[in-house]
């Protein structure tokens, strides 16, 4: 079994971080992955920046446009990830968009991910239809698991059917809209949240976009299997920088 | 071979629906009906009522006696100029804000660059009474402040976007985002054939209203409705995809596309997507796009504001792979001088857009007998400033 999918069988109220790789600075990547992990992050979304990053808001869109100012493109993010391959233990996840991948080579790309001791991609842009049709087996063949999203206007025919396609987690999307951080979860939202509970999927479910702190983090892992703080943190290291993401943790776990 | 999209939504290896799941629902909704409401016969009463009444359908084809004489062919220009607001964006709104009435969406979005498709969007929704969002790239609301008064004049809310490069693709990117937040009452209205599918197919049939005219208005002035040729400009594609449609697969009519060259194509200012280009994923689309090794979007450049995108419409990727068109490309100075000379010998200011169609016919060895229809997609109002600028 992966590390990941062990950890997500194993534990509850799971928390992950996600980072902008490239980001504040372009060699910010080990410290970044090292303070998250020994402060019980429980897996970590490496976002691969972009220039044209859809889903992302505000906040992840300037973390990218710094990150590639800086210089942080494919080859050097698998070489740092590679070389801290022996040093973690903490899963990582993969976060970028297709483009990305068709224009580096999907074999390639693939072969790096498995280099890296990559397990889980998120890639927002790729449509079930394609992954079904021109991934999943590429996939397979280097044991990497594609991680869908769902949201709030995703019918059930069609989570039952991510649910059965799904090998790692599944991505609950908190709220029709891009990522960012927004406050409280709403009435609407916690509902949303009780009709997916409810379907008694297979798969672990992991909330996102809009946690951003203790409160929403607990309010989500009420419902969910634990949940993924993305643009809160990215906000964190634009202020604070790298020295202090022990407190930043601490501020949602303990 | 088909040039026409399949039922995946795909022209060969090109289009698709590359998009994050949460505007699934959203382009779903309109895969699933846009061809009942296209093929309805209360959709097309009222398409052609307002073609004819409101756009001022149909647009004449007029023989231009003294450019045929100076390049040797018989050349005929299809006048789009002379549609409402300017250009032929207004065929694909009026068709795209009907589909949106359809789908009973309130709240209308697109995006812009050089501000003709936001204000044939603003126009539409005024005429509807529908709220209407154009987000516009910040650079570019500096460089178009008529058509952003414009577009306010019309009711439309101006949203600059200020991410990425603050152009064209970046608005696509926050109407794109805009409406991932509002999935149920917005409509996304898109100004090209690009998009996830069925944006593509179905801003290509609304145009296609431009070939439909060409073929009886050449029949009836030559007693062929084909032409040997038709040229038209290419940034997204909508215009060529119209003049193109109707003779996708009449083999003996050439269909030539032209792209901004800007400085030079391998200046690195330059919108020469076929040639710059390779093979990759752009709003929603698989196409071919600019972009570095890496797969980062690069941003094109050319004079006129309405090519400067960099990709083009999945059809027109189709059409280059397959050779079924043959892409030529003409840099701004080449632009400026077609513009000029058009206006000074025919008395017809065209947009600079549509100025490097014309561009190219100083380099084709042409015959006397040929006849080339050049789609005239827009009139040169909005570049006077340009113009003038240029004058030597």
């Amino acid at each position: 079994m992966s590390r990941i999918n062990q950890i997500l069988k194993e534990n509850k109220n799971l928390l992950s971080v996600f980072f902008t790789a490239g980001f504040p600075r372009l060699n910010d990547t080990e410290i970044i992955i090292k303070s998250l992990e020994s402060n019980g992050v429980d897996f970590i979304e490496v976002g691969l920046p972009y220039s044209d990053p859809l889903a992302d808001g505000p906040t992840i869109q300037h973390s990218s446009s710094v990150a590639l100012a800086n210089g942080m493109n494919l080859d050097i993010i698998f070489n740092q990830l590679e070389g801290l391959k022996d040093s973690i233990k903490v899963p990582l996840v993969l976060m970028g968009y297709l483009n990305q991948m068709i224009k580096y080579g999907e074999e390639k790309f693939c072969q790096r991910c498995k280099d890296c001791g990559i397990e889980t991609v998120i890639i927002p842009d790729l449509p079930m239809i394609e992954y079904e049709s021109h991934y999943q087996q590429l996939f397979a063949s280097y044991n990497i698991s594609n991680v869908f999203l769902i949201t709030p206007q995703t019918s059930e025919e069609r989570i039952l059917k991510i649910d059965n396609i799904t090998n790692a987690f599944i991505y609950v999307v908190a709220s029709s809209s891009i990522t960012g951080a927004k406050g409280e979860i709403s009435s609407k939202q916690i509902a949303y949240f009780e009709r997916i509970k409810k379907m008694n999927l297979k798969s672990t479910l992991i909330a996102g976009f809009g946690i951003s702190d203790k409160s929403t983090f607990n309010t989500s892992c009420k419902y969910m299997d634990g949940a993924i703080i993305g643009s809160a943190f990215i906000n964190y290291l634009n202020k604070n920088g790298t020295d202090t993401i022990a407190k930043f943790v601490k501020s949602i776990i303990d | 071979m088909s040039y026409f999209v399949d039922k995946n939504g795909y022209y060969g290896q090109f289009g698709g629906a590359f998009i994050p799941e949460l505007l699934y629902p959203n382009v779903k909704e309109l895969e699933d009906n846009y061809l009942k409401i296209l093929e309805s016969e209360s959709f097309k009463k009222e398409f052609k009522d307002l073609l004819d009444n409101y756009v001022g359908r149909p647009t004449p084809l007029y023989l231009a006696k003294r450019l045929s004489e100076k390049y040797g062919a018989t050349i005929y220009l299809k006048r789009e100029d002379l549609c409402h607001t300017g250009a032929h964006k207004i065929n694909n709104t009026i068709g795209q804000i009907l589909v949106a009435k359809h789908l009973g969406k309130k709240r209308i979005i697109a995006e812009t660059g050089a501000g003709q498709h936001g204000v044939a969007t603003a126009t539409v929704c005024a005429l509807m009474d529908l709220e209407c969002i154009v987000f516009m790239g910040e650079v570019d609301i500096k460089r178009q402040a008529t058509n952003v008064a414009r577009m306010k004049m019309l009711g439309a809310k101006v949203i600059p976007a200020i991410s990425g490069s603050k152009t064209l693709k970046d608005a696509a990117n926050e109407a794109i985002r805009d409406w991932i937040g509002n999935p149920e009452d917005t409509y996304y209205l898109i100004g090209s054939v690009v998009g996830p599918h069925p944006y593509p197919d179905m801003v290509a049939r609304l145009q296609s209203i431009i070939s439909k005219e060409i073929k009886e208005q050449l029949k009836i002035q030559t007693g062929n409705e084909n032409p040997d040729m038709i040229i038209a400009c290419v940034g997204g594609g909508s215009n060529a995809a119209g003049a193109f449609y109707h003779y996708l697969d009449e083999k003996n009519v050439k269909l030539i596309a032209v792209e901004a060259a800007g400085l030079g194509v391998y200046s690195g200012e330059s919108a020469a997507t076929s040639l710059l280009g390779d093979v990759g994923v752009l709003h929603g689309s698989k196409t071919i796009l600019m972009q570095d090794k890496y797969g980062q979007v690069i941003e094109p450049y050319s004079i006129s504001a309405g090519l400067d995108y960099p990709g083009i419409g999945p059809l027109h990727a189709f059409l280059n792979e397959s050779k079924r068109a043959e892409f030529m490309n003409a840099t701004d100075q080449e632009a400026l001088d077609a513009a000029y000379e058009l206006t000074k010998i025919e008395g017809i200011i065209p947009a600079l857009e549509s100025a490097h169609a014309l561009a190219v016919l100083p380099k084709m060895k042409l015959k006397k007998e040929q006849v080339i229809v050049i789609n005239l997609s827009g009139r040169g109002d909005k570049d006077l400033e340009t113009y003038i600028s240029n004058l030597k």
